[in-house]
């Protein structure tokens, strides 16, 4: 049995979670987002938080629960559309928010998972991005430096997980979880389906076990579409 | 289409985009930006091979799922259903903007709120408005080999959008290579060149474009 595997998502973050600490959340709009772990914090009731997340869900969904409850302190984004109880927290002084160009966002999390505190980027230079950043030419063109995060936590969604925390994502659903993982001090994933060691080809993990310190089988999904776009088949 | 002053001629936002599908190679790798910029994915030549990337992080985007065939892990960067084609690919956005950022996309169709006479581009904020995010678009316009912009030519209050210096917060600076408006295509051939008017739409003179731009521009 693994020894990763926890019952649920209160029992995976038991002693984990504290006031104030920064959160690097995976997830793209609803895609991929880790809901039965935030869920779980928002029941914790722990508050003052700093998330490092692309977006902020939307009302009630995702973060955004968060939000409503008044845990979170802080969001280091690359865009926050489609939230009203965000943008009145936002507009009322009463969230502070990062704006993050979405690559930057996502190099910061990788590199501080990969042990680099810094890297240049020409993303932003000569913008409100760069503002207070050092700027260095190299090569006749100039970069900005940006820090790389460490995350307190890292919450995950993943398709599956064999016993040892090797992981697979599903779709464009591995978006950010997999810099999100990489750069926490611990790791929770939530899957929706653990499957015995030896059942995923050792070259189709995405995400190594090394980086997976506990997971959740948070199954059924009930997964939220937030714009649905179709073609008929009469028109084609 | 009827502009604010009365001006009947000039390209609709689909011919604006056909306009901008005119710059399609073959083997081209190219992310759109939503609006406008999305419909060139309609004008793809028919024979020619373009591989679509969404910044989430999938490179081969196919057309909206039919009715039932929803998948919400699968989405586009406006957070569309989406459809996977065979040569499609999954990747996380680290690595998205990895190939973004080191100029391995090929061309970015972006719409703008303003461009600058020296290809500087504003298309994220407006001080004193609810600040929404920049998502992607300042890594694409950093990174992306050519920059083509897409959008009205002037406001709806009329005033120019192609002007000397941008007045709102920048995207990015010296990036654009092509500007695209329902009047007219100005092009430069690198960043240290000016922009030259190189096209009017169907029945729009020069002396009209230069009637509402107040950009410096080689006629």
């Amino acid at each position: 049995m693994s020894k990763k595997l926890f019952p649920d998502a209160a029992a995976a973050l038991n002693g984990l979670l504290k006031n104030d600490i920064l959160i690097a959340s995976g997830g793209f709009g609803l895609c991929g987002i880790p809901e039965r772990l935030l869920d779980a914090v928002r029941d914790s009731g722990v508050t003052g938080l700093t998330f490092a997340s692309n977006n902020a869900g939307i009302d009630n969904e995702g973060i955004g629960k968060l939000l409503r409850t008044r845990q979170v302190k802080k969001m280091i984004s690359s865009y926050v559309g489609e939230n009203k109880e965000f943008e009145r927290q936002y507009l009322a002084g009463e969230l502070e928010v990062e704006f993050c160009p979405q690559g930057t966002l996502a190099e910061r999390m990788r590199a501080g998972g990969a042990g680099i505190p810094g890297f240049y980027t020409k993303t932003g230079v000569g913008t409100l991005v760069a503002e207070g950043k050092e700027v260095k030419n190299f090569d006749g063109q100039d970069y900005v430096l940006e820090r790389g995060i460490v995350a307190d936590l890292a919450l995950v969604k993943a398709w599956k997980a064999d016993e040892t925390g090797n992981v697979v994502f599903r779709k464009t659903a591995r978006n950010f979880n997999v810099p999100a993982a990489t750069c926490g001090k611990v790791c929770v994933v939530e899957v929706e389906e653990v499957v015995p060691a030896g059942s995923i080809d050792p070259d189709s993990i995405h995400l190594p076990g090394v980086y997976v310190q506990r997971m959740i089988v948070g199954a059924p999904y009930d997964k939220k579409i937030e714009f649905r776009t179709t073609r008929s088949r009469e028109a084609v | 289409m009827t502009t604010h002053d009365g001006l009947t001629q000039g390209w609709t936002r689909d011919q604006m985009a056909a306009r901008a599908a005119k710059e399609l190679q073959d083997g081209f790798y190219v992310n759109l930006g939503i609006g406008i910029p999305t419909l060139v994915a309609n004008h793809v030549p028919a024979g020619m091979t373009v591989t679509l990337q969404s910044e989430n992080g999938m490179l081969g985007i196919g057309p909206f799922p039919f009715e039932g065939e929803e998948d919400a892990d699968l989405i586009n960067a406006g957070k569309q259903t989406i459809s996977e084609l065979p040569h499609s690919a999954y990747f996380d956005s680290a690595q998205s903007f990895a190939m973004i950022r080191g100029g391995k996309i090929d061309l970015t169709v972006l719409g703008a709120m303003e461009i600058s006479e020296g290809g500087d581009i504003a298309n994220w904020m407006i001080p004193g408005k609810m600040i929404k995010g920049m998502g992607g678009a300042m890594d694409l316009v950093a990174g992306v080999k050519k920059i083509i912009v897409v959008m009205e030519h002037c406001a709806k209050d009329g005033s120019p959008k192609f002007i000397p210096a941008c007045t709102l917060p920048l995207t990015g600076k010296n990036v654009v290579d092509m500007v695209i408006t329902d009047l007219a295509v100005f092009a430069r051939p690198d960043h240290n060149s000016p922009f030259r008017l190189i096209e009017t739409a169907p029945g729009v003179t020069p002396e009209d474009v230069a009637a509402r731009t107040t950009a410096h521009y080689i006629r």
